[in-house]
């Protein structure tokens, strides 16, 4: 009996290894068949280990003392020493006060105007004007932050900009706006509305497209006015572009655009200016304490991460549309 | 809808509605306007009355400023070595990883779909990038500023996408028919029906490039191989900075300072240039091309 049972587990376990062998050569075949492909893929996968897989493995040195010269894989542990530096310094408070309120205000601002705006193109009756007004409110996207950072000086720069060349006609005195740290979150926010809100609009303008017409027609037979075709129809209609949009902005709340930040810090507004990136790259890069900013920027990417997937699972919940 | 007339409501909000974009895209279009015509102005008359519908006393002198200046010439001339060179990399490393991922017949589809999207969402970040530049030796060489973003991510997706809708394939059966391999494939088949898509790609990652300043101030030291850039920022964003806390006294230095305030409308002119030739050539590509990959993503 114990016999034909230990006969039955050997024959199995050779069932379960011929099996085993069968799905390698099934592996192998597949492999070789794509090969070519892979051949294709080299250049990338190198790519991709070298600059964005090496830098992840590099990131253990936030939990280290960096020592140039014994490597990345040769500086002594330090355990969560640098963080706690961190998260003890006395900036550390207004760092995220900063970086949150710029994100968060970008966001309550970014997300819903340029829908609004797609919805109001949406609506013009002449083509060509759409068209038209379209192409020019994506132009400034393509400015670059140091251009878009210098106009903005032409504007509200005390010894030059119009604004104060305007106000001093007026009888009134020169402001200097940037200095003042009350001004910087609006600056910040509403010269990067100027600059990407018709770019972010043509993506819902094209979702709008797909909506199907005849939907309005019904609509409109039935009675509702525009603002409920909108309500009921265009935005319904548009509804995972919107998800998807807004999870990825989320996703990304802890990444001001610190170069266009970097751009606008004077000595005077860093009360409100200063965000964890631009503290990272001026510790990091300038004062070469890798090991401190490394830690800074891991415990940033972290919180970005989780947000991201946070909030893609209550989109997955929610409602049915989710990144995955 | 255009059947039924439309009703008092209707029009009341289609005049409202038509009114908040007309004065939306001045407010877009002003400041771009602004530029240009102070550029073509007297700073001096700039000065006493700053806001313009025309060119405030017509001269291009500050223009002339702006090409007598070395800097800028070094400036152009790397930036524009630096977009050939990035963009021609970004093209061909995206081609390279976009079409394997767009056959379904891939095997490792999955994985390495995986393993390039997350790095979207999570990276090792600027130190531990700046460590592997440093011990790869390409700090402060034109490569710093384009290896590390050979492929963006969200540019691949889009071109996966492209490939996967747009190339039949019926087309690629046939050319394996003929004894094509995947290599051939892509070159004799697949590039030459993705025109509209490279086209876009390459007015994305050549923006993109010709825009850059912070991967320059990172790994570039040496000023002859500063981009444009890096010399607009000192030129529009520093010394602006710097001249808040210096007071005029001497008169020659109020004309210096006019003088330069001219030449910085003029250098902004000058350096979309480049974007106002490309732009018409593309732009008749871009619609067909982003909106194909970006809602499918």
């Amino acid at each position: 009996m114990a016999k034909a049972k230990s006969q039955l587990d050997q024959q199995a376990i050779l069932a379960q290894i011929e099996a085993n062998r069968s799905g390698w050569k099934e592996t192998k075949k597949r492999l070789k068949k794509s090969a070519g492909l892979y051949v294709i893929l080299l250049l990338p996968i190198i790519y991709f280990g070298i600059w964005h897989y090496w830098p992840m493995y590099g990131v253990q040195i936030a939990f280290k003392d960096f020592l140039p010269g014994s490597g990345i894989w040769g500086s002594p542990w330090v355990g969560f020493e640098h963080f706690e530096r961190f998260f003890n310094a006395y900036y550390f408070e207004r760092l995220i006060r900063n970086t949150l309120a710029i994100s968060a205000y970008g966001l309550i601002v970014g997300v819903p105007l340029p829908i609004i705006l797609a919805l109001m193109l949406n609506e013009l009756r002449n083509k060509k004007l759409r068209n038209i007004v379209q192409t020019i409110s994506y132009a400034p996207h393509f400015i670059s932050v140091v251009v878009i950072v210098g106009m903005l000086l032409f504007f509200i720069s005390p010894t030059s900009g119009v604004v104060n060349g305007v106000i001093e006609m007026w009888g009134g005195e020169r402001i200097d706006f940037l200095a003042d740290p009350n001004n910087f979150w609006h600056l910040f926010t509403w010269s990067g509305i100027w600059q990407s809100i018709g770019w972010s609009s043509l993506i819902y303008t094209a979702a709008m497209a797909g909506v199907p017409p005849e939907q309005y027609e019904a609509a409109y037979i039935d009675g509702a006015g525009k603002f409920r075709r909108i309500w009921h129809i265009t935005l319904p209609g548009i509804r995972p572009t919107i998800v998807i949009l807004a999870i990825l902005a989320v996703g990304g709340i802890m990444s001001v655009g610190f170069e266009k930040v970097l751009l606008m810090q004077t000595g005077s507004n860093l009360e409100t200016s200063e965000v964890i990136s631009t503290y990272m790259y001026k510790s990091g890069i300038l004062n070469a304490q890798y090991s401190f900013s490394a830690a800074v920027g891991l415990f940033n990417n972290i919180i970005n991460f989780a947000l991201l997937i946070v909030v893609n699972a209550i989109a997955r919940k929610v409602g049915e549309t989710s990144l995955w | 809808m255009s059947l039924v007339n439309r009703s008092q409501g209707e029009k009341l909000f289609d005049g409202i509605n038509v009114a908040i974009i007309l004065i939306f895209t001045c407010i877009i279009l002003y400041p771009l306007l602004y530029v240009v015509l102070a550029s073509f102005s007297n700073p001096a008359e700039l000065y006493e009355n700053p806001l313009l519908i025309w060119p405030r006393g017509f001269n291009v002198e500050s223009y002339r400023l702006v090409f007598e200046n070395p800097d800028i010439w070094t400036g152009f001339r790397n930036s524009i070595l630096y977009t050939f060179v990035g963009t021609f990399t970004n093209i061909l490393m995206t081609v390279l990883a976009a079409y394997p991922l767009s056959r379904r017949d891939f095997f490792g589809r999955g994985f390495f779909t995986f393993v390039f999207t997350f790095t979207m969402f999570f990276s090792g970040g600027l130190i531990p990038m700046y460590l592997v530049n440093q011990s790869i030796g390409i700090v402060g060489s034109m490569w710093a500023l384009i290896l590390p973003g050979a492929i963006s991510v969200f540019n691949m997706i889009i071109m996966r996408t492209y490939f996967q809708t747009r190339i039949p394939r019926e087309l690629e059966e046939s050319a394996f028919m003929d004894g094509c391999n995947d290599i051939k494939l892509l070159m004799k088949v697949v590039l030459p029906l993705s025109a509209p898509i490279i086209a876009v790609m390459v007015l994305f990652y050549g923006v993109g490039h010709w825009n850059n300043y912070f991967d320059a101030l990172i790994y570039l030291s040496d000023r002859n191989q500063f981009p444009l850039q890096l010399f607009l920022r000192e030129i529009l964003v520093k010394e602006e900075m710097e001249n808040m806390l210096q007071s005029a006294s001497d008169t020659g230095y109020a004309d210096r300072m006019l003088a330069k305030e001219g030449l910085k409308y003029a250098v902004v002119v000058v350096s979309a240039l480049p974007l106002l030739i490309l732009y018409p050539l593309l732009s008749k590509f871009f619609e067909k091309g982003i909106l194909v990959g970006s809602i499918k993503g």
